[in-house]
This record gives structure tokens, C-alpha cells and sequence, in this order.
């Protein structure tokens, strides 16, 4: 029986968080609006696809979401 | 004393102007700030003479470096001042990040106990330059500090430094073997060189205030991201000694430079964070934009770069006061060697690729502390805006939320300067990293510390479980012809008596 795998919570990045963070921004620098858009939908199909487990990504959507939906209303 | 009454230093006529000619000094020092006073004290200590530079004749006024990491006072206390620091700084390790009105998390910046020195004091800048030229003082053949000496020109000679220098008497000569160009973000020796300073400006605004008064705040240091309590971006809180609060408020880069200045308004900032029933004063104020910027090179022929005159950072994160007393300790050693002919000048290369990759690691974290707090783009906000609402729930959050990466010392392993570990030798103390501090037993029963023993020299730190070990070792170092002290660990289970 393999236990479900939930989605992580704790640094993922053994301590490299700042060059995770460092890289984002780097990957964003010049672009307009539109085009940022465009690369973080990019990179949510291919980390998406490269995590492959529906129910961490259900999960991660359902934060991701709640986040915004609950700051739209305030 | 406080900001408002320092102290004036005694300027005397130069024995050049008078007519004394044909001296050449070992080393003179530009700027008596904290990291040329402390290479002044270092260098005495390592027995060599210097003739210390600075246009003032005074301690630094006003809000500068305050917050003096353990690494640096470890430093200090080699040097003999870290104790008084410790006596009057206010002793902090915790930091603590607020969003909006609610606290996202803490930090620890002690990972361990058992060290003399704390993970990090607050001090105003004036009483460590104070203390320093008190310590300086005790090495009255050594030491000479000339206030009011101005540096206005500077070139190479062949095997020496030629410097100009300005006084209320008028203008000399001095020559000097080494020169150590401590005179800060704006330097003479810089400028007279015609050294580039690259590196970029922040568009941001701070205000900086420091306040007197009785309030019964934690010690912690306490930073907000878009408080709710005053418009600004951020707010960051410091407690100093004399009962005085250094606050930054994050402006905005469009702020009225003019209309935020002004007394009254700052004092109504300052209430928003004070509530309306304490009384407080205005003890300094300023606007203030940051930088960073390095020179490439810090070896110039025989003009050595240390502190500002070398690198500047934002503020944020502690690095430009430490990063400067850590250079110090870096080349003074060094310098002393070569002086002695102890040591090819060759070895003041190390001294070059190793604060350069300090530097390196200081830039870079103060950048991106700087750049997660003044996000340049709409996505750059919404992605820090996204990681300051996870950071409440999601523990990987906090590690992203960057309102400072605290100073800590720069591992040097890998340079080329450095030699390799053996795999057999475990632990964390690599070869290019900081000794860690710990309390230890004196032979006579007193305790002391780790880094107290082994003072600021070549060390040999061994283990010897009894009497007929030590001897063993004491005659391999003597066979092997090293004239190094060295330093016998007796763990206590094997201490006669334990």
C-alpha cells in the first residue's frame, strides 16, 4: 500500500531558497506584463508535468486559489 | 556621551612640516573609522609600527553602523575592545518578521551556546571608534593617529607609496612601504588612483531615524512588510544603547525627498510606530539611497583597499561594517608577515581572492534582500506579495521571505589559498572556515575559551588524552621544525580528577 503523497510544505530547496528565488526573478527580467504571464504558465505545465501527481497538484491548485479568490474579496 | 557631544581630538603639527625629512614608515593608514583603527590595533599587535590618517578630529556623528555580528566581535575582542562592546551594546539574536500586522516567524541567529562572544550586539558606530582610539593609545610606540591630516594626492613609486597630505599647517609628504585605504565609500586613495567603483544604485528611498526614548520594546530586531501602522513599503526597528531606536521606513522611490525630511512629519511617522502615549526625541534623521559597488581588484601595487574604500552594501543584512573589520583580520596578519620578510608579498594576493569572494557573498545577499523588499515589476510584486500570504501557512514560504540575510563569516574553501581536508577529519570546522568558539578548563582549574587560547597566531590544536601524549606530540612538532605554538585539548573524561 503506498501512502498518499501530500504536498510539501517545508523547504524543498535544502537551504538554497534564495537562489530558487534569485532564478525566478532572473527568468522574468525584461519582460512585459503579457510576457511574464505567458512564462509562468510556461512553467506551471512543465514543473506541472514534471511532477506528475494529480493529487499534489489538486492540492497545490486548491492553495494557490483559495489564496487568491480570498485577497480578490478584501 | 551622545550623538550630539563629541569628544575633539588633539591635532598636532606634523614632524614633516617642521622639517623632517627622509622617513619611510612600514604602513600608513587612511581613515580612522572603525576599519582603520582596527587594523591600526592590529598591526601593534603583530608588532608593527603605523602612522594613521584622517581628515576629521573627531568619532563619527549621527546613525552609521550599528549592528556588530559575532564573527567581527570576535575579531574585536582579539583586539581588545570586544568586551567593552558587549558591556554597553544592547545583545540581540533574534529577528522577528511581521506582515501587515501579524508575525510571519523568528529567526535564531545563535545556532549553538557555549560561545564567549553573542550572535550579534547593537552599537552606535561612534562608541566603537571611541573605544578604539582608547585601545589604540595603549600602544603609544606603535600607533600614531594624526587628525586633521587630509589625504590629497597619492602615487606609486617604485618600492613605496608617496602620499600628499593636508593640514591646518599646510601640506607634506609621507612615504610608506604599504598603504591601507581605509577611507570609505568615498575614498581619496580611490579616487587619486583612478580606480573604477562599479556596481548599481537601488531605486529606493529609507528614512533613517533614531529616537530617544523610554519604551519597553523587545531587543529583537522587528521588520514589517507593509505596515499597518504607517504608508511605508516596510518598517525595520533596532534597539540601541542610551535608550535610543534606530527606525527605517521604506519610502518608495517617488517619495518628496523634501517634504519627508521635514521634522514634523518625521515625528509623525515615528508616532505611528510609538503609539500616542510615549514620549520620545528626535536624536538624528536623513534620507538616505543605497548602493552596492566594488572595486574589482582590492591589491593595487602597494595600496591595500579595506572596508568602504573597497566595497559598499545596502544595509540591510549587517555586511558593510562587519565585511570591513573582517578584512582587516584577513590582511593585517598577512601584511605583518611581509613587513617581517616572513613572507613573499605574494601572500597579499590571498588576501585579494579572499575578501573578493567575502565581498562577492555579501553583495549578493544584500542585493536580494534589497530587491525582495523593492520589487521592480508588477510580476516582481506579485510574486513577492504571493510568498509573503504563503509564508503565514506554508513553513517553505519563510525561507523566501527575505528582509535581510544576517552576516555571517564567508567560507573560503575551494580558493586555490586554501588546502584540502583530509576525508578522515569530520566536523564542520573546514579548512576557510571561522573557528567555532567553546568554553574550556584552564590547567590552573579558571575557565576561559577556545578562542581566547589560541589568540591571533598560527595555532596547532591537538587532543592528548594524558601527560605521555602530549610529550609524544610536543616532540613530533618539534621534529617536524614547526615553530608554532601549540595548543593540548585534553577531553574531560580523560582529566585527571574527572
Amino acid at each position: 500500500m503506498s501512502a498518499v503523497t501530500r504536498l510539501r510544505r517545508e523547504d524543498g530547496f535544502a537551504g538554497a531558497g534564495d537562489d530558487f528565488y534569485a532564478a525566478l526573478l532572473e527568468a522574468h527580467e525584461g519582460l512585459c506584463d503579457v510576457e511574464s504571464a505567458g512564462l509562468n504558465a510556461r512553467l506551471v505545465l512543465l514543473l506541472g508535468n514534471h511532477i506528475g501527481d494529480l493529487s499534489v497538484i489538486r492540492e497545490a491548485l486548491s492553495v494557490a486559489r483559495a489564496g487568491v479568490s480570498r485577497e480578490g474579496k478584501s | 556621551m551622545d550623538g550630539q557631544e563629541l569628544e575633539a581630538f588633539a591635532y598636532h603639527t606634523p614632524p614633516e612640516i617642521r622639517g623632517r625629512k627622509g622617513v619611510q614608515h612600514p604602513v600608513v593608514i587612511v581613515g580612522a573609522g572603525p576599519v582603520g583603527l582596527a587594523a591600526a590595533i592590529d598591526l601593534a599587535l603583530h608588532g608593527v609600527r603605523c602612522i594613521v590618517l584622517d581628515d576629521n578630529d573627531r568619532v563619527s556623528a549621527g546613525s552609521r553602523a550599528i549592528c556588530w555580528a559575532k564573527r567581527t566581535l570576535e575579531i574585536f575582542d582579539r583586539l581588545g575592545v570586544g568586551e567593552r562592546m558587549v558591556a554597553k551594546g544592547v545583545t540581540w539574536q533574534v529577528g522577528r518578521v511581521y506582515h501587515r500586522d501579524e508575525e510571519l516567524y523568528s529567526f535564531d541567529l545563535l545556532p549553538e551556546r557555549g560561545h564567549k562572544m553573542p550572535a550579534f550586539i547593537n552599537l552606535q558606530q561612534y562608541y566603537v571608534e571611541h573605544y578604539l582610539v582608547a585601545r589604540a593609545a595603549q600602544f603609544p610606540d606603535l600607533i600614531e593617529i594624526r587628525w586633521k591630516n587630509e589625504l590629497v594626492g597619492l602615487r606609486q613609486a617604485e618600492r613605496s607609496v608617496l602620499l600628499e597630505v593636508d593640514t591646518p599647517d599646510g601640506r607634506y609628504e609621507l612615504e610608506a612601504l604599504w598603504v591601507l585605504a581605509a577611507d570609505g565609500a568615498r575614498s581619496a586613495a580611490r579616487r587619486a588612483l583612478g580606480l573604477e567603483f562599479a556596481g548599481h544604485v537601488f531605486e529606493e528611498k529609507f528614512l533613517i531615524a533614531d529616537v530617544r526614548m523610554r519604551a519597553d520594546y523587545p531587543s529583537d530586531r522587528r521588520f514589517w512588510f507593509q505596515p499597518t501602522f504607517d504608508p511605508a513599503e516596510s518598517v525595520l526597528i533596532h534597539r540601541q544603547p542610551d535608550e535610543i531606536f534606530r527606525i527605517d521606513f521604506q519610502l518608495g522611490w517617488d517619495a518628496d525627498t523634501e517634504a519627508e525630511r521635514q521634522p514634523a512629519r518625521v515625528m509623525e511617522r515615528v508616532r505611528h510606530v510609538v503609539g500616542p502615549n510615549v514620549k520620545f526625541e528626535l536624536e538624528w534623521c536623513s534620507i538616505y539611497t543605497f548602493q552596492c559597488a566594488r572595486l574589482e581588484r582590492f591589491v593595487h601595487g602597494r595600496v591595500l583597499f579595506v572596508g568602504d574604500s573597497a566595497h559598499v552594501v545596502s544595509p540591510f543584512g549587517a555586511r558593510g561594517g562587519n565585511g570591513g573589520i573582517q578584512d582587516v583580520d584577513n590582511l593585517c596578519w598577512k601584511l605583518a608577515l611581509v613587513l617581517q620578510s616572513r613572507a613573499p608579498e605574494a601572500l597579499l594576493e590571498s588576501y585579494d581572492c579572499e575578501r573578493v569572494r567575502a565581498c562577492e557573498e555579501n553583495i549578493r545577499h544584500s542585493s536580494r534582500t534589497t530587491r525582495f523588499m523593492t520589487p521592480k515589476t508588477p510580476m516582481e510584486r506579485q510574486l513577492r506579495d504571493a510568498v509573503l500570504a504563503l509564508a503565514r501557512e506554508f513553513p517553505f514560504a519563510r525561507t523566501l521571505v527575505n528582509s535581510g540575510r544576517l552576516s555571517r563569516p564567508c567560507s573560503l574553501a575551494g580558493l586555490s589559498s586554501i588546502v584540502a581536508d583530509e576525508a578522515a577529519v569530520a566536523g564542520s570546522m573546514a579548512p576557510g572556515t571561522a573557528c567555532a568558539d567553546a568554553p574550556l578548563v584552564r590547567t590552573d582549574g579558571g575557565p576561559t575559551w577556545l578562542l581566547e587560547s589560541i589568540g591571533g597566531d598560527f595555532t596547532v590544536l591537538t587532543f592528548a588524552a594524558s601527560a605521555a601524549e602530549l610529550g609524544r606530540l610536543e616532540g613530533e612538532q618539534r621534529a617536524a621544525g614547526l615553530d608554532l605554538p601549540l595548543r593540548v585539548l585534553v577531553p574531560a573524561a580523560t582529566r585527571p580528577g574527572a
